[in-house]
């Protein structure tokens, strides 16, 4: 799960990462009001969406007056922000953080993630920050720090000090270093996040390090423990399908194609989401119905697939081992009949109850296509699909 | 031989008397397994499908000599049955729970580290369907009637992609010595690489399925391994050729995040390495006939 930025840095100034000043706006007399408040003679005014790359997109400006503030922020409100992150639709901004601005000495580029190979926390770090880590690591490699942290100790203050000597920083900067990394470490730990980042962390003019930005990612394995970042989810920012789905349990990531598909199994998911393609169709999405399945997730699984116009075919595959067949017939029986399905559907089960399932289906009377193999019904779904486009 | 378990693997299910537990401890019985009691704290003393339930793994394991233990128990408390088992002396575990804070792990792993090699707990998955050899027992939650016994072994990270695999297999009349989930979670017990030297040490398996996907290094460092030490023939399917970057596919590991984590190019690697491709997922029965036939000849 995603935050804002000022979350982030609110956070972590928790925890005591020295952060600039700034203030939350949810119209634009709010924050011409903040800029005022704030004083001084500049301000960086940002859009607070999930996604990096907003300066590129228009999304975060210098300002002179708390005028220009206003001005600014008037057209930014309501606005979908397209970045290089955000599909075509762009994300909506309902709220800025306005900032007092800070002076540059020098970037440089800090997070924390999970490093798969280690199984640990793992910091990453560089002297030549403000560019996309991505970016980082292609163009300037040989700049990037790693530091692998034992959970066993945690992060040990000579590490922190290593990794501070290492970027170059000098004098009390050592310090605030190992304050930072220290705090950051602590708030990946006591929140259960997944990532970490701070980027730019600044060296402003009087030499001091500063969170100029500041991302964090949670576990939403964890979310049952953290009530405090759970409530920091904003939904705005989300796909209202892939929200829908999560409510109900359902994994589901839309696509762009025109075939649904309701699978059991995230790897049987994104197996038969290429089986679609190498038949010529293209999958509207993806969606795990999850484990233990009821007829009523099933349901609430076709009323997701549905929610996208798009689709024209919806293909449901299920090999059952914890889930049953017998249980998932009788949801996409219910759901047919509900939903007063005008499209077609193809039934592909096998494993637990099969013959159960298989016989609820050919006795509920409906127009089903239904298939032995994953080969077949998605040859079936794809055939179904041009039909209907000729 | 067939790799960890057989008919004679006793084993303790941690959990039992749960919903998700019981329906699955009957089908393991039913079904071969050597299932000689339950962890269930508080309920010490009592039976239950006409085996003994324990408050601690510890008892079960004195009173008994079980020496696997698979656990069904809910993500809050997952890690902390892990590490119970560990410290128990169980040999291996098998953790079909699906939702475990990757900070848990992550401190499971490092518990796991504790324990010198001879007496160091073996944990499969979570968030994985179990382990099959069939005829011969399971633990986990698969539909053991899909598998024949056979020398094919399978390791992968999907529950229902592995069925896929094994009912492809069983309609061109290809058995499975055993067959390993190995959870599609971030942070996971065993890797690819752990279960292929278990295969390759295996005088009961001839070659090996293995079932990758999106998101994360085992699948490259796997293919490493195979190309230095591996004898058998390993067949490769990896899912999630149409997968978008960036986007989380269900799995919370199925992320490609970085280089050498898309399923094209974990293809590229694992060919490589002289590992043969399935070409598309209904393709994984035929490609390893292909395979077995190929060696029968040769």
């Amino acid at each position: 799960m995603d935050i804002h930025e000022y979350q982030a840095k609110e956070i972590l100034a928790g925890f005591g990462v020295p952060v600039p000043r700034g203030g939350l706006a949810y119209s634009p007399e709010q924050a011409g009001y903040r800029a005022r408040e704030l004083g001084g003679s500049a301000w960086v005014v940002k859009a607070q969406i999930h996604s990096g790359g907003r300066g590129e997109a228009g999304g975060v400006k210098l300002c002179r007056s708390p005028e220009e503030v206003q001005d600014y922020a008037q057209t930014l409100f309501g606005r979908q922000l397209v970045t290089k992150q955000t599909d075509a639709n762009g994300k909506g901004v309902y709220r800025l953080w306005v900032e007092a601005a800070s002076e540059i000495r020098q970037e440089l580029y800090l997070g924390f993630v999970l490093d798969r190979k280690s199984e640990r926390i793992m910091i990453v770090a560089s002297a030549h920050g403000g560019m996309e880590i991505e970016d980082l690591a292609e163009s300037d490699a040989d700049s990037l720090r790693r530091m692998v942290i034992d959970p066993a100790v945690g992060l040990v203050p000579f590490q922190a000090r290593e990794l501070a000597f290492s970027l170059g920083l000098r004098g009390g900067q050592i310090a605030q270093m190992v304050n930072v990394l220290t705090a950051c470490h602590r708030a990946y730990r006591e929140l259960d996040a997944t990532m970490v980042e701070i980027n730019p962390l600044i060296i402003n003019g009087s030499g001091d390090l500063v969170a100029l930005d500041a991302k964090m990612s949670f576990d939403t394995n964890a979310l049952y423990r953290r009530p405090e970042v759970a409530e920091l989810r904003d939904r705005s920012q989300e796909d209202p399908r892939e929200s829908m789905a999560g409510d109900y349990g359902l994994a589901y990531v839309g696509l762009d194609g025109d075939i649904g598909c309701i699978i059991n199994g995230a790897g049987l998911a994104m197996a038969t989401m290429d089986m679609i393609k190498l038949a010529g169709g293209e999958p509207a999405n993806f969606l795990d119905i999850g484990g233990g399945a009821s007829p009523e997730r099933v349901v609430r699984a076709f009323r997701t697939v549905l929610t996208d116009r798009n689709v024209q075919v919806i293909l449901v595959n299920i090999f059952a081992g914890i889930n049953r067949c017998d249980w998932v017939a009788e949801g996409v029986v219910k759901a047919y009949r509900e939903v007063g399905m005008t499209i077609p559907v193809v039934v592909r089960l096998a494993g637990t109850n099969v013959e159960e399932g298989q016989r609820i289906l050919a006795e509920s009377g409906l127009p089903l296509h239904t298939a032995d193999t994953l080969a077949e019904a998605a040859d079936i779904a794809v055939g179904l699909r041009q039909k209907r486009a000729a | 031989m067939t790799i960890l378990i057989n008919e004679t693997t006793k084993v303790i299910v941690q959990g039992m008397s749960g919903r998700i537990g019981q329906f699955h401890s009957a089908d393991m019985i039913k079904n071969n397994t050597n299932v000689v009691g339950g962890v269930v704290p508080g309920k010490g003393g009592e039976t239950f499908l006409d085996r003994p339930l324990f408050n601690t793994v510890r008892e079960a394991v004195d009173a008994t000599g079980a020496e696997a233990s698979l656990v069904f128990v809910p993500p809050p408390f997952a890690a902390d049955a892990i590490m119970e088992a560990a410290d128990a002396g169980i040999k291996t575990a098998v953790c079909v729970t699906d939702g475990i804070p990757a900070q848990d792990m992550m401190q499971v792993k490092r518990f796991l580290r504790r324990y010198p090699e001879n007496r160091k707990m073996r944990l499969i998955g979570p968030n994985c369907a179990g382990i099959i050899s069939p005829g011969r027992g399971f633990m986990g939650i698969m539909p053991p009637h899909i598998y024949m016994p056979g020398r094919v072994g399978i390791v992968g990270r999907s529950g229902t992609l592995g069925y896929e695999a094994a009912s492809q297999m069983k309609a061109l009349g290809i058995g499975v010595s055993t067959s390993v989930g190995i959870g599609g979670d971030p942070v996971n017990g065993s890797s690819f690489r752990d279960i292929l030297q278990l295969f390759e040490a295996d005088p009961e398996t001839d070659a090996v399925v293995m079932i990758g996907e999106i998101g994360g290094p085992q699948e490259a460092e796997a293919a490493a391994w195979v190309r230095e030490h591996m004898s058998k023939p390993v067949v490769a399917y990896i899912a999630g050729l149409s997968a978008p970057k960036g986007r989380k596919m269900g799995h919370a590991g199925a992320i490609v995040s970085a280089f050498g984590e898309s399923a094209q190019e974990k293809v590229e690697i694992l060919t490589a390495a002289g590992i043969s491709i399935a070409p598309n997922p209904s393709a994984i029965g035929a490609t390893v006939a292909q395979v077995l036939g190929r060696r029968a000849a040769a």
